[in-house]
């Protein structure tokens, strides 16, 4: 028996190679997808080990701040010298740390700048805890004084400088720029890599007076253990000696700390990445349950012959689901290998993003290959569970029957177990989306929702396409005669078939049509917020979205036509754990910049209030007078509630304070924005702000209709990676409509045959396999689109509270994606057709 | 070679003819002649039954006349045009226009109703069936009510006058039936025969028909005799005891018993 079934699989090695396709992508993701990710964590956990000391000393509460975000409180540079008299301690070294000291390169062009840090500090030959070496000086020697910078090695080679070249740096702080002499490139002594982060360090000194005003004090310090003394031993004498204020914390613990922060922050990426493997699979899972339906069909005879030799139903069950397994296994196996490339191929695309993990090999944890191999078969055999049982209904007379019609549930049936699914799936959405019973889980939710409503219809889909698929017969009658109605004939007289293969293609077109209108629909509302809030003439702001040097609003008030500068900062900060922005301005432009005011108005706005958006507040339960509590920069803060506003594009935090509140929570004086109104009479102002801002090529000032095309950059992007992901989707269901034809063919080789020997011409042939390939392909996408709308307007209604209160449809697109759906019939029906105009007719003719 | 009666040949025209026809497979010592040096004349208006036992070569030399396969060696006229040399593409369209094929099986396009089925070829061709003529097709294979039946629901010798219509309806120069009544009752064969029968006298159409049944072959004018891929025999309105007293000396002579 299993020696049967390994043979029919083999003796169809082509069905084989495509139904496995499915198995071999999903598979290709999940592994991909852990590898990369292992090797990310991996990477961080070890560059955050050499980043800290034994013991780390810092103001209280330095770990609170949300990720990314470096407080401007101290350490006092008098405590290093008490901390180094500590019993267990070696050494200990104060540490300056700065974000946003970006490099430009001899082209004038920023290194990095987007995802990793741009990194600033003082030199020191502190090593790491648990005696890592950290960074070392590989050439050149250390700085010595002012004017002096060593550059990390890859920072270095991507820049072009050498030792003794000047290197132009900006920096976030009051002085802008700076142009030191490159005296020493410094690398890891025993491999490894900043992930892509650039780094410049300075003279203690200097760094001092670069980034604390010349004040003595530090980020943190490092405390060394001596000889035999461990982590958790040194931390009890430090926090001895230790004055309120401050904390200490192990550099393990420190270690951690920073590397789950910054590891939850990227995990959405993994995330994103496993639902492109789950679409993957429930995609390819279709077509299994299609391939084996019809391979089943076609092999009912040999399998009443099978029972009618003796063998029992459990073991013709049996066969079938051997060949499942042995499927899944082999699709498994060649998605390893394939998801190992895929994760080469991820490091490669993130290192243009400027994510460099060349340093770190790939990390294959066993895991990844059990996910792989239990993912592979769990899902074959689950979808070839079905086609299986029906095998057993086989009675063993009917080897001796001519025709076999495999006793099937009736449609009908189907269509109602589709209808409630479908209905569930549409109740689970709608609880998602709005949330309405607090549920939170929005994502399982709305995940959930979708597969339900997804899987509905596709049991419905042999009922749905009835109507459809009878205009389609018509309509090819009228336009290509008999072979037009044969090519119909053919898509109806197995309308499951023709169902499951068209919902294969129907996910992904539901998916990318959704896709499709949430992007529209935010660049159109991304276009209406600034059309609606933009104010002033121009706008300056990062070309990597961070902040910049306050001293570019002097810069840019002094040029001649400008009339007034508005600043604005903007800092991350967590309240009630969801991540929210900060933003800070000066509450006299606050009318200016088109705020409008609910309750309270600019002069309530003193230090320590709060301004809150009306929705946000609303949300929250929050009133005027209220205390609004949120961990800051420099940790927990409280605000009193001053007052509601509008939401608007350039406030689209909803929180909003003045400058001085800003900076009491432990933010930096940095701008992330200035609005600059101009001069009525002014003109040729852009040219002139160009001018003042060519030193800072971080910076960039635009007019509204420039500031809104690069807030809508982005929503392109990403809906674009999307589209690219919803690619593998396409192929699938490709493939699975090329399987479906290429066995419809094998099945109705007889029926081909006598069509040749009365008269068909193989063009004809071919016209009438493509006809039928591309019924099947509009078919999904037809389905897909409608689907899609109602995902897509149901979304973006979800979320029309938050600010995206445009719904955009954009019909043209649908459109192309329907042509797309035509191409991808007549491409998908390529190789069956050319199988069948090749069938010999004779032979064709005499096939059983 | 016996011949009852004298070859009235002379004057007739030919609707196909065979010169030298050779047809092996396989190759050196598993070779199969199936057809051996066959020269033949098929003429128009005639209705001609080729019998011969299991394995002489009668299904080959339809598929080769019908443009359905190709030969070794000879040549195979339809009309005054050689088949040898012509490719794929107009060999379908002289089967479309010129040949018509009944097979022991009906093979019919089971999504198509009877009249679809019927009108199938035309179609292919772009052609609008001539109504007078399809009707009469169609009165003589006597579906009635039927005709809007798909394949399943009609029954065996009921399919088969459907492939048969289906041959006749586009006035071929000649219709090839390779056992059309095989897998038929002896009624539902009779019918079938009856039906090729009336398109030889009443529309003059040329017919070929594979037959192992002495009975069948009585409906044809003449019977040739295959054996071993050669033709060894040939009656002229051959009744059924003729035939069968040929059918007899053939297997005493031993070599082409069947196999
Ligand atoms: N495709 C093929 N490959 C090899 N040999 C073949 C092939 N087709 C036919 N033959 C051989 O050619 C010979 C003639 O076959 P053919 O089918 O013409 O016989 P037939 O007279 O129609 O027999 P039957 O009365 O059983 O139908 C036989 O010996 C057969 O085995
Ligand atoms: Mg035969």
């Amino acid at each position: 028996m299993i020696r049967a079934a390994l043979k029919s699989l083999l003796g169809r090695k082509l069905r084989l190679v495509m139904s496995t396709f499915a198995i071999v992508l999903g598979v290709a993701f999940v592994v991909g997808t852990l590898i990369f990710s292992d090797t990310l964590n991996r990477s961080f956990t070890s560059l955050f080990a050499s980043t800290v000391g034994d013991v780390v000393v810092r103001p209280d509460g330095g770990g609170d701040a949300p990720g990314g975000v470096l407080s401007t409180r101290t350490v006092p540079g008098d405590l290093v010298g008490t901390l180094a008299a500590v019993p267990g301690a070696a050494r200990a070294d104060g540490m300056v740390n700065a974000l946003g000291v970006y490099v430009v390169d001899d082209e004038g062009k920023p290194i990095g700048g987007f995802g990793p840090p741009s990194l600033g500090a003082n030199w020191s030959d502190a090593p790491a805890g648990n005696g890592l070496e950290g960074l070392q000086i590989a050439e050149g020697r250390a700085p010595e004084g002012p004017d002096e910078v060593v550059l990390d090695a890859a920072t270095a080679e991507k820049s072009g400088y050498d030792v003794g070249d000047t290197v132009p740096l900006i920096t976030t702080d009051e002085t802008a720029n700076l142009a030191p002499t490159l005296v020493g490139v410094a690398d890891f002594a025993e491999g490894g890599s900043l992930n892509g982060a650039t780094y410049a360090a300075f003279e203690t000194a200097e760094a001092q007076r670069l980034f604390h005003e010349g004040e003595d004090e530090y980020e943190s310090i490092w405390v060394t253990a001596a000889d035999g003394v461990t982590q958790e031993q040194l931390l009890a004498d430090v926090e001895a000696t230790l004055p309120d204020g401050y904390e200490a914390v192990t550099g393990d613990e420190a270690a951690d700390e920073s590397a789950s922060d910054l590891l939850e922050a990227i995990s959405f990426l993994t995330t994103f990445l496993l639902i492109f493997a789950g679409i993957a699979l429930v995609v390819g899972s279709f077509i299994i349950v299609n391939t084996f339906s019809i391979l089943v069909a076609q092999r009912s005879r040999e399998l009443a012959l099978l029972r009618a030799l003796g063998a029992s139903k459990k073991q013709v069950v049996r066969s079938v689901q051997l060949e499942a397994f042995v499927l899944g296994f082999l699709g498994a196996t060649f998605g390893v290998l394939l998801g190992i490339v895929l994760a080469i191929g991820l490091r490669a695309l993130f290192a243009t993003f400027g994510l460099d993990l060349s340093g770190q090999p790939l990390v294959y944890r066993p895991r990844s290959f059990v996910a792989a191999y239990a993912v592979g078969i769990v899902v074959t055999m689950a979808a070839a569970y079905l086609p299986a049982r029906r095998t057993s209904r086989i009675a063993p007379v009917q080897a001796m029957r001519d025709e076999i019609a495999l006793p099937e549930e009736s449609l009908r049936n189907r269509f109602r177990y589709g209808l409630l699914l479908a209905l569930v799936g549409g109740g689970l959405l709608a609880v998602g989306l709005t949330d309405v019973l607090g549920l939170g889980r929005v994502g399982w939710f709305v995940g959930g929702g979708v597969l339900a409503v997804l899987l509905g219809v596709t049991a419905m889909a042999p009922v749905l396409a009835g109507p459809f698929l009878r205009a389609a017969r018509a309509l090819y009658e009228r336009l290509f005669g008999s072979i037009g109605n044969l090519a119909g004939q053919n898509s109806l007289r197995n309308p499951r078939r023709t169902a499951a293969t068209a919902s294969a293609l129907m996910i992904g077109l539901t998916l990318a049509c959704t896709m499709a209108i949430v992007g529209d629909s935010a660049k159109a509302s991304v276009d209406r917020t600034i059309e609606e809030s933009f104010t002033g003439d121009f706008v300056v702001s990062s070309i990597f979205g961070g902040s910049f040097s306050a001293s570019i609003a002097e810069r840019v008030d002094g040029v001649e036509g400008v009339d007034a500068v508005v600043r604005q900062r903007s800092g991350f900060a967590e309240a009630d754990g969801d991540f929210t922005v900060v933003v800070a301005t000066d509450p006299e432009s606050l009318e200016r910049l088109g705020v409008t005011f609910v309750e309270g108005g600019p002069a309530d706005l003193t230090t320590g209030t709060v301004l809150l958006g009306d929705s946000y507040a609303a949300d929250r339960g929050l009133a005027v007078g209220d205390d609004y509590v949120l961990d800051a920069a420099a940790g927990t803060v409280t605000w009193t509630v001053a007052g509601t506003v509008e939401t608007g594009a350039l406030l689209a935090g909803g929180v909003i304070v003045s400058i001085p509140t800003y900076e009491a929570a432990g933010y930096p004086p940095e701008d992330s924005m200035l609005v600059v109104y101009a001069d009525d009479a002014a003109s040729g102002l852009q040219d002139r702000l160009d001018e003042v801002l060519a030193d800072q090529p971080i910076v960039t000032a635009k007019d509204q209709a420039a500031f809104a095309a690069e807030q809508r950059e982005p929503i392109d992007q990403f809906v674009l990676i999307i589209y690219a992901l919803l690619g593998l989707a396409l192929l699938i269901a490709v493939l699975g409509i090329v399987n479906t034809l290429a066995l419809s063919v094998i099945e109705r080789t007889r029926e081909v045959g006598l069509l040749r020997a009365i008269g068909v011409t193989r063009p004809q042939l071919r016209l009438m396999i493509t006809l039928e390939s591309v019924v099947i392909a509009v078919l999904g996408a037809v389905l897909g689109l409608v689907l899609g709308i109602g995902f897509g307007v149901a979304l973006m209604r979800a979320v029309r509270d938050e600010g995206l209160e445009v719904i955009s449809v954009p019909f043209g697109q649908l459109g192309v994606f329907l042509l797309l759906a035509v191409v991808v019939g007549v491409l998908a029906a390529v190789l069956p057709a050319r199988r069948a105009a090749r069938l010999d007719v004779l032979e064709a003719i005499s096939t059983q | 070679m016996t011949t009852s009666t004298p070859s009235p040949t002379a004057g007739r025209e030919v609707a196909a003819r065979v010169v030298g026809l050779s047809k092996t497979y396989g190759q050196g010592e598993a070779v199969v002649r199936a057809l051996d040096d066959v020269t033949l004349d098929l003429y128009a208006g005639e209705f001609t039954a080729v019998m011969g036992p299991s394995g002489s070569g009668k299904s080959t030399l339809m598929h080769v006349c019908a443009a359905l396969d190709s030969a070794t060696s000879g040549e195979v006229l339809i009309g005054d045009r050689e088949i040898g040399r012509l490719h794929d593409k107009a060999l379908t369209l002289l089967r479309r226009e010129e040949i018509g094929f009944v097979f022991q099986s009906y093979n019919l396009v089971p999504t198509l109703s009877a009249e679809e089925n019927i009108v199938l070829p035309l179609a292919i061709a772009g052609r609008k069936p001539d109504r007078a003529w399809f009707d009469s097709v169609v009165a003589t294979v006597g579906l009635g009510d039927r005709l809007d039946h798909k394949p399943n629901q009609l029954s065996g010798g009921q399919q088969q006058r459907v492939a048969v219509a289906r041959a006749l309806v586009s006035r071929p120069r000649i219709v090839f039936a390779d056992e059309p009544t095989g897998n038929l009752d002896s009624r539902s064969g009779a019918e079938v025969l009856e039906l090729l029968r009336a398109s030889v006298d009443t529309h003059g159409q040329t017919v070929v028909m594979v037959t192992h049944d002495p009975v069948a072959a009585a409906y044809t004018d003449r019977v040739v005799f295959l054996a071993d891929g050669k033709v060894v025999d040939e009656l002229r309105q051959p009744d059924r005891d003729q035939v069968l007293a040929i059918m007899a000396r053939m297997s005493d002579a031993g070599p082409g018993g069947p196999g």
